[in-house]
């Protein structure tokens, strides 16, 4: 088969959740891994919306909470970088299952050109602010996501905070801040 | 009907609701429209105690991130601290001395009950019962009195450290944990006769804010909101951590998810902590609090001041590079802290300072649903809506 079989799992035998995604989509499916005991996938971008979907609406995995959705810049992790292709983001979904307790993260490799994901709104309501930070910190935009506005910083905030290259200390907007503006 | 009040009939008023206003707690703010006394629209405006504590957990070392967990949910502080080591001990693979975890649960027991009781008092005080705030912060100044001896502070404990406690209990800790515990369950009865059944209260509390089981998986609710609406979960028995399996304790669930329940359940999960405190301190086992590692624990102030050994181990943990370095890998951990499940995920590169640090705030996915509870209510039940939800502003925004 792939390649994907032989970094599966250290015990042998590979987790269901594994098999079931592989078998559903063959393309789709970068890298199936366990660490830590935790089980993580890596979805091409284009499909990671259907694999969630898949996941959730599956009546035997059922993974009907989402946790958290999040992003790494790993523009500094030369590794990760070469390894997918030199996508500097990557999205991050955690889930969970209230059927069986089995949790599980999925991330998607984003490339800079084509700074996109599908929201997944659609499938979980509470996804829609966990987007919209991930959009305020790192600037990924979510493809038909009903109010992609920032939420932590200013609407008319300049730069993505939670990037690599940007500053710990700020490009001096606080000396810049207009406050008058703001309360306009 | 003449012209004019024709035209005010259909306009709707805007309402700024915070974020100074005294019932937002912090610095919340919601944009509301109505029309007359009903809501129509809610638009939450947050990001007012944007802190960047993400970006910081970047730039600092893992012990010193510790720092920074306490401002984020400052009515629980020792929730947090737990939390976030928990997750850096599974990084790194550590098993704590038992005695250490059962210090730690029952000081993360002890936040919850502070935790509850501010949001009782605060809560209960919004919709004009005052007696309760009252009897409410009775109660926690002594669980704060109890912190402060413990800890060295009332807010920002900072206790815990990667491979275990800043420092063990005090002497004499069990005997005022125990006069707390056994004078407890009387103000908690009071309360209940104060409020539980009591016509005011019913009514501005039942059928407030109400949210079905199965929306509260989709907005993503956890803890008490969650439980409120039915769900039955709690991480403590679903996924224990720290020793959590050697205690029995009951999970509340309410049935119709709405603010009284949500009153009912924490009501509840405090006489359950007190049931884990009081196991916890009667089998408290004996021995070290610390991981006997060197290279984790900081050795004791005699060691590191009298021995060239102890000197060396101390500079090693401090220095900057030196300290706890956790393989390279990320995890993502989770515990149950008094408002629901508090997440972190981290990517570590192999070096003393995390490659990026996430926090998932129980107190963002709360906040999401204040719309969807709202809309269609008054402007009055806003207020009883917020203080059931119990959002911390410094988790929110972090």
């Amino acid at each position: 088969m792939s390649e994907e079989e032989n970094d599966t799992t250290s015990s042998g035998k590979s987790p269901v959740v594994f098999e079931r995604v592989k078998e559903q989509f063959q393309d789709g499916v970068l890298d199936l891994s366990e660490e830590f005991d935790e089980l993580s996938l890596v979805a091409h971008r284009d499909s990671v919306y259907e694999i969630l979907e898949f996941l959730k609406n599956d009546a035997k995995l059922s993974y009907d909470f989402l946790v958290d959705v999040t992003a790494v810049d790993y523009s500094q992790m030369e590794d990760v970088l070469t390894k997918y292709d030199y996508a500097r983001f990557m999205v991050v979904y955690h889930l969970y299952s209230y059927k069986t307790g089995d949790r599980l993260r999925v991330k998607a490799p984003v490339h800079e050109k084509e700074l996109s994901v599908r929201t997944v709104t659609s499938l979980w309501k509470g996804a829609a602010w966990l987007e919209r930070e991930v959009y305020d910190m790192f600037g990924i935009t979510f493809e038909n996501h009903p109010n992609l506005r920032r939420i932590l910083m200013p609407d008319d905030f300049e730069g993505y905070p939670l990037c690599k290259d940007y500053p710990l200390r700020g490009r001096g907007e606080r000396e810049t801040f207009d406050f008058e503006r703001q309360n306009a | 009907m003449h012209a004019d009040m024709e035209r005010v009939a259909g306009e709707k008023m805007m309402l700024n609701f915070g974020p100074q206003h005294p019932a937002t707690h912090g610095t919340l703010r919601i944009v509301l429209e109505l029309d007359g006394e009903t809501v129509v629209k809610a638009t939450p405006h947050l990001g007012y105690l944007h802190t960047g504590f993400e970006k910081l957990g970047e730039h600092l070392d893992y012990n010193q991130y510790i720092v920074v967990t306490d401002r984020m949910n400052y009515l629980s502080p020792l929730s947090n601290n737990f939390g976030y080591v928990l997750a850096v001990e599974k990084l790194l693979g550590l098993e704590i001395p038992k005695r250490g975890e059962y210090v730690r649960v029952i000081m993360a027991e002890l936040s919850r009950l502070a935790d509850h009781l501010i949001w009782l008092g605060m809560g209960a005080l919004d919709l004009g019962a005052f007696t309760a705030f009252l009897y409410g912060f009775k109660e926690r100044e002594k669980l704060y009195n109890i912190f402060e001896k413990t800890t060295g502070a009332r807010l920002t404990t900072s206790y815990t450290r990667v491979g275990g406690v800043l420092r063990d209990l005090y002497d004499g800790f069990e005997e005022e944990v125990n006069a707390f515990l056994s004078a407890f369950p009387k103000t908690l009865k009071e309360v209940h006769t104060l409020l539980t059944r009591n016509r005011i209260w019913m009514d501005r509390t039942k059928e407030v804010g109400v949210i079905s089981g199965e929306d509260a998986i989709s907005y993503g609710l956890t803890g008490p909101c969650l439980r409120a609406s039915g769900v039955e979960h709690d991480l403590r028995k679903a996924e224990p951590y720290s020793s959590y399996e050697d205690f029995d304790f009951d999970v509340a669930v309410g049935d119709n998810g709405d603010v009284y329940d949500r009153y009912l359940v924490r009501m509840e999960e405090m006489v359950q902590s007190c049931h884990i405190v009081r196991q916890a301190m009667d089998n408290l086992p004996e021995g070290p609090v610390n991981v006997p590692d060197n290279k984790i624990s900081l050795p004791e102030k005699k060691d590191a001041y009298g021995h060239i050994e102890g000197l060396i181990h101390h500079f090693k943990i401090i220095m900057d590079g030196h300290g706890v370095q956790p393989p390279r890998g990320e995890i993502y951990s989770a515990t149950e802290s008094p408002n629901g499940e508090l997440g972190f995920y981290i990517v570590s590169d192999g070096s003393g300072t995390a490659y990026r640090i996430r926090i998932r705030p129980p107190s963002l996915l709360q906040y999401q649903v204040v719309p969807h509870m709202i809309e269609g209510g008054m402007v009055s039940d806003v207020v009883a809506v917020l203080g059931s939800l119990n959002v911390i502003a410094g988790e929110l925004d972090r």
